[in-house]
């Protein structure tokens, strides 16, 4: 947090970070910067590299070399302080199905080290802005999908994080309710939650402030999504991104 | 301390919203000592016998009124002559015969010589020796009764004469040969096996299958207390189970607890923290629930049953699987149980079985500790 770059807050800083498993580099000397209250797009094929560097900034994987630090404490050093200071939510699921939806909020709030009262306070306050109010007392399960994700998203933030990481957030629902997703993603980003998404799906890629596509475990491209397009000279992001995949040599697993 | 609270209340909502787990894990100890207790009890009741008496005198009427009154007999049938027999064997209508000699009561004071023959359907040999066993068991105390009721002054005589020197088999410990003094301890070892192991590795498994784990993971949560967190409710239900067993055993079954309670509750959770430790090597070993259900399946509960002494007793296999039951955790369990609590013996006694299952509890709870932050690092 001591280093200021245009006025803003860094909250992710990593420095030639790597990975290698065996003889198998995962993460090839990745650097970036991501600025408070920004939406960050993490992009890459399956098998880039994203998830072992997500999981590196997370605190669950320890890098083989380089330096990263989130929310102003060192992934490597202090990930129990990193720890605290993010959220999180992965592509398979992140809440229990077999408890009801307040129980989820307690469940995690309690985790996070929040009081009773703030967790049964914010729990309805969240519960009314979604429109689920009716179903504070319903098991997961019975929900369908795109709700258990907004669910899924604010159980995430609940504790406000400085940063969120959404591993593939969206997986396998329809365009309305990714979009809806998205408005969920800016209204944190607007409270000064910083936002680090992966995803598929190129037009989510549009909704970013800024995105790297990760290529072979480098980041072969990170600017603005308008700025990409011209630099790459594409229509759209899904050009960019077949341009920079095409050159890829791993196979996608 | 809260963090894990809370934590420690969804196992317990995890456990009581699934049906299936909560059958297995409350009505299981129940049904298996029922099965176990009385089902497949190794010992014979209700023998149909049928009698063939050609005297008919005070003597038969004693012996027969006594099988008759037996637990173990069901006189279905009076015949009257030999050729019966072979025909009410074979279709199976008695198991056994008892044939009087003639002039029974007469020989038997003055000759010494009255004779009782038992003709038994041989093809269960297991029935035919315990058959026989009872009757046996029976005739001989009517004999030496009659004899001394006779002649008291002469029983000495007579057994001086060597017509009725009675082998007297004592079954220390389990007078009544209830099998059930076997059963309850193999029970209370595979319940225990069960739960903890089996139980606790699935649900383990599950949070990763699912991918809550990794949320866990995430957050400030240490990994140590998730996996505390995780092992507590099922230590709980086993100490409900341990509790439910005992209290079945003794006032159902009938088994005393003669020994301690204490050392036999402290030698139990020792036991416990084996099986769970062995609960927590399965899941760092493996990444789905079925898989966690087959290894703690196939490489603990079968081998529980068929090695630990329960079902077949360890000193009549070979030595290689001699060998092998030691590393059995509920072989040494269930040993220790049936010395403190059928035996009745102090804890001195089961110095080697409590040490053997300590050091277990330390490989296993080390191991799995290892292989748990291997996995996350």
């Amino acid at each position: 947090m001591e280093v200021k770059e245009q006025h803003r807050e860094q909250v992710i800083k990593v420095d030639n970070l790597t990975k290698k498993f065996g003889n198998f580099t995962a993460v090839d000397h990745i650097s970036f910067e991501v600025y408070r209250g920004e939406v960050f797009g993490f992009l890459g094929a399956n098998g880039a590299g994203k998830t072992t560097a997500m999981r590196m900034l997370c605190g669950l994987s320890k890098p083989t070399s380089g330096k990263g630090s989130v929310a102003g404490f060192d992934i490597e050093k202090e990930s129990e302080k990193v720890k605290a200071n993010i959220g999180y939510m992965s592509q398979k699921f992140s809440l229990y199905d077999d408890l009801k939806v307040w129980e989820n909020f307690r469940l995690f709030g309690g985790i996070y080290g929040l009081k009773d009262k703030e967790i049964s306070f914010k729990t309805d306050e969240i519960l009314t802005q979604l429109g689920f109010e009716n179903e504070k007392n319903t098991i997961v399960k019975l929900l369908p999908l795109g709700w258990k994700q907004k669910l899924a998203f604010s159980v995430a933030i609940f504790h406000e994080p400085k940063i969120v990481f959404l591993d593939e957030p969206t997986g396998g629902v329809d365009p309305v309710t990714r979009r809806q997703f998205w408005e969920l993603i800016y209204q944190a980003a607007d409270r000064g939650i910083t936002v680090f998404v992966t995803t598929h799906y190129m037009d989510e890629a549009e909704y970013c402030n800024r995105v790297s596509i990760m290529v072979d475990g480098r980041i072969d491209a990170l600017d603005s999504p308008g700025n990409l397009k011209v630099q790459f000279n594409a229509k759209n992001m899904d050009e960019v991104f077949l341009r920079l995949a095409r050159g890829a040599s791993r196979s996608a697993d | 301390m809260k963090q894990f609270l809370v934590f420690v209340r969804k196992e317990f909502y995890h456990i009581f919203r699934d049906v299936r787990t909560v059958m297995i894990l409350l009505l299981m100890p129940i049904v298996q000592i029922i099965l176990f207790g009385f089902a497949l009890s190794n010992e014979v009741k209700d023998v149909k016998i049928a009698i063939f008496d050609p005297s008919k005198d005070q003597a038969t009427q004693i012996i027969t009124e006594r099988i008759a009154a037996s637990k173990y007999f069901n006189v279905v049938k009076m015949i009257s002559g030999n050729d019966e027999i072979e025909s009410l064997l074979q279709s199976g209508k008695v198991n056994i015969v008892l044939v009087y000699s003639e002039r029974f009561y007469e020989n038997l004071l003055h000759t010494g010589d009255a004779q009782i023959q038992l003709i038994t359907d041989g093809t269960d040999p297991n029935i035919a020796n315990a058959v026989t066993r009872y009757a046996t068991a029976i005739i001989l105390t009517c004999q030496q009764e009659l004899l001394s009721k006779q002649f008291p002054q002469a029983s000495q005589m007579s057994v001086s004469q060597g017509i009725n020197i009675v082998p007297e088999v004592r079954l220390l410990y389990n007078p009544q040969m209830e099998s059930s003094y076997n059963f309850v301890p193999g029970v209370m070892g595979l319940i225990l096996m069960l739960i903890c192991a089996m139980m606790t590795s699935i649900s383990i498994v599950r949070e990763k299958e699912v991918g809550t784990m990794e949320v866990l993971l995430v957050s400030p949560m240490r990994p140590i207390y998730i996996i505390i967190a995780k092992a507590v409710p099922y230590f709980v239900l086993s100490l409900v189970n341990l509790t439910t067993i005992l209290l079945l055993s003794v006032f159902v079954l009938g088994v005393p607890i003669s020994g301690s309670l204490f050392w036999l509750v402290f030698i139990s959770l020792i036991f416990i923290l084996v099986a769970l430790s062995i609960g927590l090597l399965i899941s760092t070993l493996v990444d789905t629930q079925v898989a966690a259900m087959l290894i703690s399946g196939m490489v603990f509960m079968m081998p529980t049953m068929v090695l630990s002494g329960m079902i077949f007793p360890v000193e009549n296999m070979p030595w290689i699987l001699r060998l092998i039951t030691n590393f059995i955790p509920a072989k040494w369990y269930i040993m220790a149980v049936k010395k403190l609590m059928i035996q009745g013996l102090s804890i001195d006694s089961a110095f080697l079985e409590l040490s053997v299952l300590c050091t277990m509890a330390t490989v296993f709870i080390v191991i799995s500790l290892k292989m748990f932050k291997k996995r996350l690092a």
